[in-house]
């Protein structure tokens, strides 16, 4: 070692010794990023190897960092597509209709807690919840009023829904039939994404592999006879709102996709018959370069993994294709302005990171669901972005940029670090049953808080530049009413369809959910048609099934 | 000997969100009370016999569905009906203001909404609960 020759200090260490260290620099704040990645002052060439072909390649192809498509916005903008949903399915229709109007160019649909639990309205654990968060689904009868007058041949359909995503994608299919739309042609995403419910937004009804094999059911389906519906949207975002790091988001998502594709293969599918439907959905967060690298490494890290892991051979199966939705835990109940501003950075920080689609949370949401004012506003920041600044011009802009690249590189790094403990634990449903994610991502959640507390982060107007009265903002109420008009809706289907279809229906239900080797998409769909309830249908389940209940740590 | 606070954090109805919770109870473990958390999806009912089982001083309620009006009001009924009206109790979560004043009409002793450091609310805890 003695012999060694120095090593020759490297021009960027010499500027950082001779100028910078004699240069001021604030203290007693955090230069991390929101995620606690380190930032030194200045990335330059030197400090950021990069090989083009490997590691950026052009937009279109492999490893698609730069993007998916060859000509991204410039071909096709982003779909802005504003997530609404709340009281019964009238009200819903109502606000659809007005988003069409508006120039949205896609449907988002919420769903109240009692559905994403798999309650019907006038189950008694229901009680208060009806149309709150979402709008209320029982039966095919209210999917067939939430879609009245909306042509389904012409519009794609998301859905926010994962314990019952089967069941809600039968009730779209059977409206689509009934309007003379084959499913063949329906166009839409489900969410189904239930790792991320376990590890995050506990949202689950079953345990874990009953769950996952009815999203395998699902893929199967789909890959059969829905050729253009996207049966999953492996979710990061309800991850990072829990509270998660860039970098927890990042992996922990990519982790249960390949959790997904694992599955698939396993029931006997050929992965690239089913891994180009396969469709993402990521937060955009303040920390706006960390967002950027964020979706430019899970696109590098997507295609790596299909095509050399899983052999995926069509290059449709390595793209990573998402949807984004700005954070809503970054928003605040102080001066509710201000969460305009702050969701104009973040939806820009998804555009310049190369997204499919993106919903703007509106001002208020941090007080309740938004009102008509509020979203309009927020589909206005997206078109402002897509038409005024220019930033759509040109493909994946901050491509090359010394910092955004270490930053890519960085947040892959801690991505394979996770994928390595993941699997040293078993894999993701065995990790989730350790409660390896739920931990993680509460010790990131205590870490940010503390900082915020004492004061290492400021949060405009709520430690910092505080207004002592404020007025306070009309939010949107949702009518009281609403819950028992539902319930009386749900009490009067029973009474009038054919209970004895119901009853065949549901004894078929649970014979096949209790084999293994039936796909339950079928009778899932009869039963829709029979007017069996969500509600009927999941107890059928739970049944068969139990239900998951997790340890709770803090 | 004198003891600690015992706070039960409790997440009624069918809402998930739980990383207020989750930090409200780290926060509270960590100012030196002894904290029970019930986990996710409770019942009115539950939470109230975790209340009595636990001997409680305090119960905060972590609400983020709007089914506040409904579940905080049930929670509180039924701690009087079982003589735990001495029990402080502590809602956070996204109340809109016209609900804060309804809710402590009905016997909430304070809210705290988005925002609110968690420094608040173990110096409130402290002030209320005589150790």
């Amino acid at each position: 070692m003695a012999t060694t020759e120095p090593r020759k200090q490297s021009s960027t260490e010499a500027w950082r010794e001779e100028l910078y260290d004699a240069a001021p620099e604030r203290q007693g704040v955090l230069f991390t990023t929101i995620s606690g990645i380190e930032n030194p002052p200045l990335r330059t060439a030197e400090t950021v190897p990069v090989d083009y072909e490997r590691d950026l390649g052009y937009p279109g192809a492999f490893p698609f960092t730069r993007g998916v498509y060859p000509s991204m916005y410039r071909g096709r903008l982003w779909t802005m597509r504003q997530f609404a949903g709340f009281g019964t399915a009238e009200e819903t229709n109502e606000r659809f209709r007005y988003l069409l109007e508006h120039g949205q160019t896609g449907l988002s649909t919420a769903f109240d807690m009692p559905t994403l639990m798999g309650y019907d309205s006038d189950h008694p654990r229901s009680l208060g919840e009806v149309g709150r968060e979402g709008v209320a689904i029982d039966s095919l009868a209210d999917m067939e009023t939430l879609f009245e007058a909306i042509p389904l041949g012409e519009v794609s359909t998301s859905m926010t829904i994962n314990s019952p995503a089967a069941i809600l994608l039968a009730f779209y299919a059977c409206v689509g039939e009934s309007q003379g739309v084959p499913r063949e042609r329906l166009r839409g995403t489900i969410q189904t994404d239930i790792l991320k419910e376990y590890i995050a937004q506990k949202e689950y009804i079953f345990p874990p592999e009953p769950s996952m094999r009815l999203v395998t059911d699902m893929v199967e389906f789909c890959a059969r006879e829905m050729p253009l519906w996207h049966p999953i949207s492996i979710s990061g975002y309800h991850i990072r709102e829990a509270g998660s790091t860039a970098a927890q988001e990042l992996a922990f998502t990519l982790a249960d996709g390949f959790t997904y594709v694992e599955w698939a293969i396993e029931r006997g599918l050929d992965v690239d018959d089913f891994a180009p439907r396969l469709s993402f959905f990521f937060n955009a967060h303040l920390d706006f370069f960390e967002e950027i690298a964020k979706y430019r490494a899970a696109r590098r890290i997507w295609a790596h993994v299909m095509r050399d892991r899983y052999g995926a051979k069509n290059p449709r199966s390595w793209l990573m294709r998402f949807h984004t939705q700005t954070a809503g835990v970054s928003l605040t109940a102080q001066q509710p302005e201000v969460n305009i501003v702050r969701t104009a950075i973040e939806a820009l920080a998804a555009v310049l990171g190369g997204t499919q689609s993106l919903h703007t949370n509106s001002y208020d949401e941090a007080l309740a669901l938004p009102t008509e004012d509020a979203v309009r506003i927020a589909l206005r920041t997206q078109q402002v972005i897509a038409h005024e600044t220019g930033v759509v011009n040109t493909v994946d802009p901050l491509g090359g940029s010394y910092f955004v690249e270490a930053l890519t590189t960085e947040l892959e790094r801690q991505a394979y670090e996770y994928f390595d403990q993941i699997e040293k634990l078993g894999g993701v449903v065995q990790a989730i049953k350790e409660n390896f994610f739920q931990k993680e991502i509460a010790e990131a959640s205590f870490r940010y808080q503390s900082e915020v507390e004492n004061e290492q982060r400021i949060v405009v107007g709520v430690n910092r530049y505080e207004l002592d009265d404020e007025t306070p903002l009309p939010i949107l109420r949702i009518d009281p009413a609403l819950e028992q008009k539902q319930i009386d809706r749900v009490q009067a289907l029973r009474a009038r369809r054919d209970s004895a279809a119901v009853e065949l229906a549901l004894a078929r239900l649970k014979e096949d959910a209790a084999r293994d080797d039936r796909n339950l998409m079928q009778p899932i769909v009869d039963a829709s048609r029979a007017y069996v309830t969500m509600g009927e249908m999941c107890d059928a389940f739970r049944e068969v099934w139990g239900t998951w209940r997790e340890t709770p740590v803090f | 000997m004198a003891g600690k606070i015992r706070v039960v954090v409790a997440k009624p109805g069918l809402d998930g969100h739980d990383r207020g919770a989750k930090i409200i109870a780290r926060a509270l473990r960590d100012a030196g009370m002894e904290v029970i958390y019930t986990g996710l999806h409770q019942t009115p009912e539950q939470i109230v016999e975790t209340v009595i089982q636990e001997d409680a001083d305090a119960v905060g309620i972590s609400i983020l569905s709007g089914a506040h009006m409904t579940l905080v009001p049930r929670i509180v009924e039924l701690l009087r009906e079982q003589g735990a009206d001495d029990v402080v109790v502590l809602v956070g979560g996204t109340i809109p203001t016209d609900d804060v004043t309804a809710l402590k009409e009905q016997g909430v002793a304070e809210v705290f909404t988005p925002g609110a450091p968690t420094s608040d609310i173990v110096e409130y805890l402290q002030s209320r609960v005589p150790v």
